[in-house]
């Protein structure tokens, strides 16, 4: 008796099975750094237009890995391919959302945005030539902050990730030593630290450790209420992490001049420009054996681009400045064509 | 003898008070986590669970699309590997014992059992996924399987040794074929081993995260299609846990706490279907 | 026994009206259940043609592993193995570090995982009333039920907190005054690193060890402990002397089942390991484990030579457990030597 219920269960779920979806639905894989405003993005999306955009953060590399062999329609990663590797693997990039990355700290008295940093002291510390807040390094950039002379723990990540990527990029440019020992990567071999596992890791451990110092996106320092570091940026002043002063960092980057867009966007020239912003990109086949899947992906793009703003700032992201969005577009018709070599994008 | 008598009992005393006391700290891990489970999860904790999807930040929603695409992987995989691992157990136990097939599935068999899962999902990747192109919840299901064969292969295997081999002659001098031999006195005669360690490989793999990672991906959408990225519930966790918002963190502790119950409901249900009769 | 599985699934062939037709006609009955030889062959074949699938695909992972691992050992040959260097922009990998980890990882969770379990499992099957017996059962193996990231969540914002506040403080005060121990308990405690990563493990360990031995414990024949008893032994001696060597070879099956999963084990691990490259005396420092290391760097690792040297840790991880088990192979045999028995 026993039995033939467990299998009339088996029947109606295998039944279940055999019904599948309508629709064309898409399929994108990458970057964890955008997954929170892409699923947002597709959500609405799906609701307005019934196709759903399926995107799942498993890694920038993996992005890459998954686009290079076609198991996704478009791929996603916070480091932009070079111009060559591209070409070698007939990809076209664009930029499609942009964020921050802030120096989060955890000492004792120390308010969110009190203490300051120039870049080339943040490396020293995650080289461990810097080894206590007393160090006569940070003191002088922060005269009226009292400091305890307490060991800094370095708490970066163990896992690969984009983040890393732009911090270490930043890092390399500010610090010529950090450029020759460690360089820049989506992981690198670090001098000191412990790892936590993703923005969160990082953040919890962070909050764990007295006397820590590590770096998350912007949007888990904020909803964790943690004290952000002030770095200075090219132009010498200490601006504040926000959606402003990112977008500042991505207007002041060199988009129409740059193949492919390759644009790392730390380090940015302006006042007001966050030092250590960073713009995540969005991988298609140049010759697309699934054209309708392709010219699904643009068209969420652009509705994304053309709805997407307030949804990405209630997230704290940063939606593209407005003559980028132009620049894309025209990319896609350009670049992006089917088998017979018609352009996929009208 | 006094001395050494009373030296016994104590002894005797003494490690089964530790026993209990071992007992005692198992329980109180297994309450520990409950609690944070309930504690952290329980917000989340209501009927729109079933009847909504996973939401983007900032949103309401449920878990419906990852409940049900955990609950086919893991089915599929169940019904896969629970009969390779007995028939292989049995193999093993009754028929091969020190052939060399026998001698060299067992010995692969047990090195597979401390496979890295996120390998066992690789080799599923590069095997078929990459040859059809897209990510699917059979392949999710086949990764999960090739996890659960090697647990249900070792407790078949082992549980089949310890049965006395006066209950397989008594059996065989009865006339019964071997088959009926094996099937319907040995196996029956340890049937809650059996069961026991299908049920370790089922919680095994319902909440592992990284073989799904590259076979079956994962969806933000509701759909049945098993041959497409398949919503599951360990991927949900682990992205919304690794996020800053709350809405989400408290889903990802709900669903926890879904597995927990689920495997724990199953555990019951198994027990009473395929109750031990009185063999002492 | 009138409920043994035999009679209930044989029907006894032989009655007193049968014996009298037997005397009376002596030629055997042509309806006699005779077993056709085809189905035993087609049973024996079906298992071993499951056996063999097994041993295809379980050897096909070794095989396409080993493969793309080749790149890696190209480059770095049997160094790999004993340098400790982890460079993915310079493309330098020596595994030293995380096998060290896991090695130790796994050896702390076995050293309190199997005692542990031994008690529950002692417990459960001597000690505890009848109508607990199945619900405290079903509370251990609910241990493995939670989903491994949970106890990885638990163990970060939970377990490492409680921990480096109030237990590694003890450990650092008693035994690390001592000489032998002493470094062992070195360094900051912020209950993130190896011994952590060793109790979770433990824990997570613990159902699959002690639901086996539980099981195993309750097939042994109640006449030989009843012997035992009858003798005038202890429950402790009965259970040492006699329960134990009789299940020994599902005890040490149940531990590998354990060990398995503490060599594997990713996600709990990673979240409170720490994930440094490095080797230290003390367990309280950061280190770092095969799986961990793969599981942390596998979705990120574009260059070829950076994926090939983490599926070759994890090809480490299976040589690991190879040596181990022919270590417990050789102790049965040795310990089945010392009982006489063919070897």
């Amino acid at each position: 008796m026993h039995k033939t219920v467990l299998s009339r269960l088996i029947i109606i779920g295998l039944a279940a099975v055999a019904t599948s979806a309508a629709a064309v639905d898409i399929t994108g894989a990458g970057a964890t750094f955008p997954y929170p405003i892409y699923a947002k993005w597709a959500e609405a999306y799906k609701a307005k237009t019934g196709v759903g955009l399926n995107y799942q953060s498993i890694g920038s590399g993996g992005g890459i890995a998954q686009i290079k062999a076609r198991t996704v329609d478009f791929g996603a990663s916070d480091a932009p391919l070079k111009p060559d590797d591209l070409r070698n693997a007939g990809l076209m990039q664009f930029p499609a959302i942009i964020g921050g990355i802030v120096p989060v700290v955890n000492i004792d008295g120390i308010a969110p945005g009190q203490l300051k940093l120039t870049g080339s002291v943040l490396a020293d510390i995650y080289l461990g030539k810097i080894k206590s807040w007393g160090d006569k390094a940070i003191t002088d950039l922060n005269p009226g902050l009292k400091l305890p002379n307490e060991p800094i723990t370095v708490v970066r990540r163990s896992d690969g990730s984009g983040t890393t990527f732009n911090f270490t990029d930043y890092l390399s440019k500010v610090n010529d030593e950090w450029k020759t020992k460690v360089g820049s990567s989506t992981a690198v071999a670090w001098p000191e630290g412990v790892g936590g596992k993703g923005n969160e890791g990082v953040a919890a451990y962070v909050q764990r450790i007295k006397g820590s110092i590590g770096y998350v996106e912007y949007a888990y320092a904020k909803r964790n209420n943690q004290a952000y570091v002030l770095v200075q940026n090219r132009d010498g002043q200490y601006p504040k992490p926000d959606n402003k002063t990112f977008q500042n960092a991505a207007a002041a980057a060199d988009w129409k001049n740059a193949p492919g867009y390759y644009q790392i966007i730390t380090n940015s020239p302006g006042k007001d420009s966050w030092p250590i912003a960073a713009t995540s990109f969005i991988l298609l086949h140049v010759k697309q054996d699934k054209p309708q899947n392709a010219a699904e992906v643009m068209k969420f793009f652009d509705w994304a681009f053309k709805n997407g703003d307030k949804m990405a700032d209630d997230l704290d992201y940063v939606p593209l400045p407005d003559g980028l969005v132009g620049q894309i577009e025209a990319s896609w018709k350009q670049d992006v064509k089917d088998a017979s070599g018609k352009p996929v994008w009208q | 003898m006094p001395g050494r008598y009373r030296q016994r009992l104590l002894v005797n005393r003494l490690n089964l008070v530790l026993s209990l006391g071992a007992m005692a700290i198992g329980m109180a891990f297994l309450l520990w986590i409950l609690w944070v489970l309930f504690a952290n999860g329980f917000a989340a904790l209501s009927p729109r669970l079933f009847t909504e999807a996973t939401p983007p930040p900032g949103s309401a929603g449920g878990l419906n699309n990852a409940i049900l695409g955990s609950v086919l992987i893991v089915l599929v995989a169940t019904f896969v590997s629970t009969p390779i691992g007995i028939l292989a157990g049995i193999y093993l136990a009754e028929f091969g014992k020190d052939r060399w097939l026998a001698k060299t599935t067992r010995f692969i068999n047990d090195i597979l059992l401390s496979a890295p899962s996120i390998v066992i999902g690789l080799f599923v990747y590069t095997v078929y996924v990459t040859k059809v192109e897209h990510f699917s919840g059979w392949a999710g299901s086949a990764a999960l399987a090739l996890i659960a064969i090697p647990v249900v292969v070792r407790t078949t295997e082992n549980m089949l040794h310890l049965v006395p081999n006066s209950l397989r002659e008594a059996a065989i001098a009865l006339g019964a074929p071997m088959w009926k031999v094996i099937l319907m006195v040995t196996l029956k005669a340890v049937r809650g081993g059996v069961i026991t360690g299908i049920l370790l490989a089922v919680a095994r793999i319902s909440g592992e995260t990284a073989p799904l990672l590259f076979t079956a991906l994962n969806n933000q959408f509701w759909s049945t299609d098993m041959n497409a990225p398949m919503a599951n519930l360990p991927m949900v966790i682990f992205q919304f846990a690794m996020s800053p918002f709350e809405d989400w963190k408290t889903l990802a502790w709900a669903g926890a706490l879904l597995i927990t119950l689920t495997v724990l409901l199953l555990n019951i249900l198994a027990r009473t279907f395929f109750r031990q009769s009185g063999v002492r | 026994m009138t409920d043994s599985p035999v009679s209930a699934a044989l029907p006894l062939p032989l009655a007193e009206s049968d014996a009298r037709v037997a005397v009376r006609d002596p030629t055997p009955p042509s309806t006699r259940a005779v077993a056709a030889p085809w189905q035993d062959a087609l049973f024996e074949g079906t298992t071993r043609f499951f056996a063999s699938l097994v041993l295809v695909l379980l050897l096909g992972i070794i095989v396409a592993l080993a493969i793309n691992a080749a790149p890696a050992m190209q480059k770095f040959g049997l160094g790999f193995f004993v340098t400790n260097v982890w460079n993915p922009v310079t493309l330098q990998f020596g595994a030293l570090a995380p096998i060290y980890g896991t090695l130790v990882t796994s050896a702390i969770a076995l050293a309190i995982g199997v005692p542990l379990s031994f008690g529950i499992a002692l417990f459960l099957t001597e000690m505890c009333p009848a109508f607990l017996k199945r619900p405290l059962g079903t509370a251990v193996e609910l241990l493995a039920a939670v989903p491994s990231i949970i106890y990885g969540m638990w163990g970060l914002f939970v377990f490492a907190p409680f921990f480096g506040d109030y237990v590694e403080p003890l450990l650092s005060r008693s035994f690390g005054q001592l000489w032998l121990l002493g470094p062992l308990f070195q360094g900051a405690p912020n209950g993130i690193g190896i011994l952590s990563a060793g109790i979770i493990l433990s824990v997570m360990i613990i159902p699959f060890i002690a639901s086996v031995m539980r099981d195993v414990f309750e097939i042994v024949p109640p006449v030989l402990k009843e012997s035992a008893y009858g003798i005038g032994c202890t429950t402790w001696e009965v259970v040492w002397n006699i329960v134990l060597p009789y299940t020994r070879v599902g005890v040490i099956g149940g531990i590998m089942l354990g060990l398995g999963r503490a060599l594997g084990e990713t996600m709990a691990v990673t979240f409170v390991i720490g994930n440094a490259y490095r080797i230290h005396a003390s367990l309280f420092e950061p280190g770092n484990s095969i799986a961990s290391a793969l599981a942390n760097e596998f979705n990120e690792a574009s260059e070829p030579v950076h994926r090939a040297s983490l599926i070759a840790l994890g090809l480490v991880l299976f040589v690991l457990t190879l040596i181990v088990l022919a270590f417990s192979r050789y102790l049965i045999a040795r310990m089945a030597r010392g009982e006489g028995a063919k070897t």
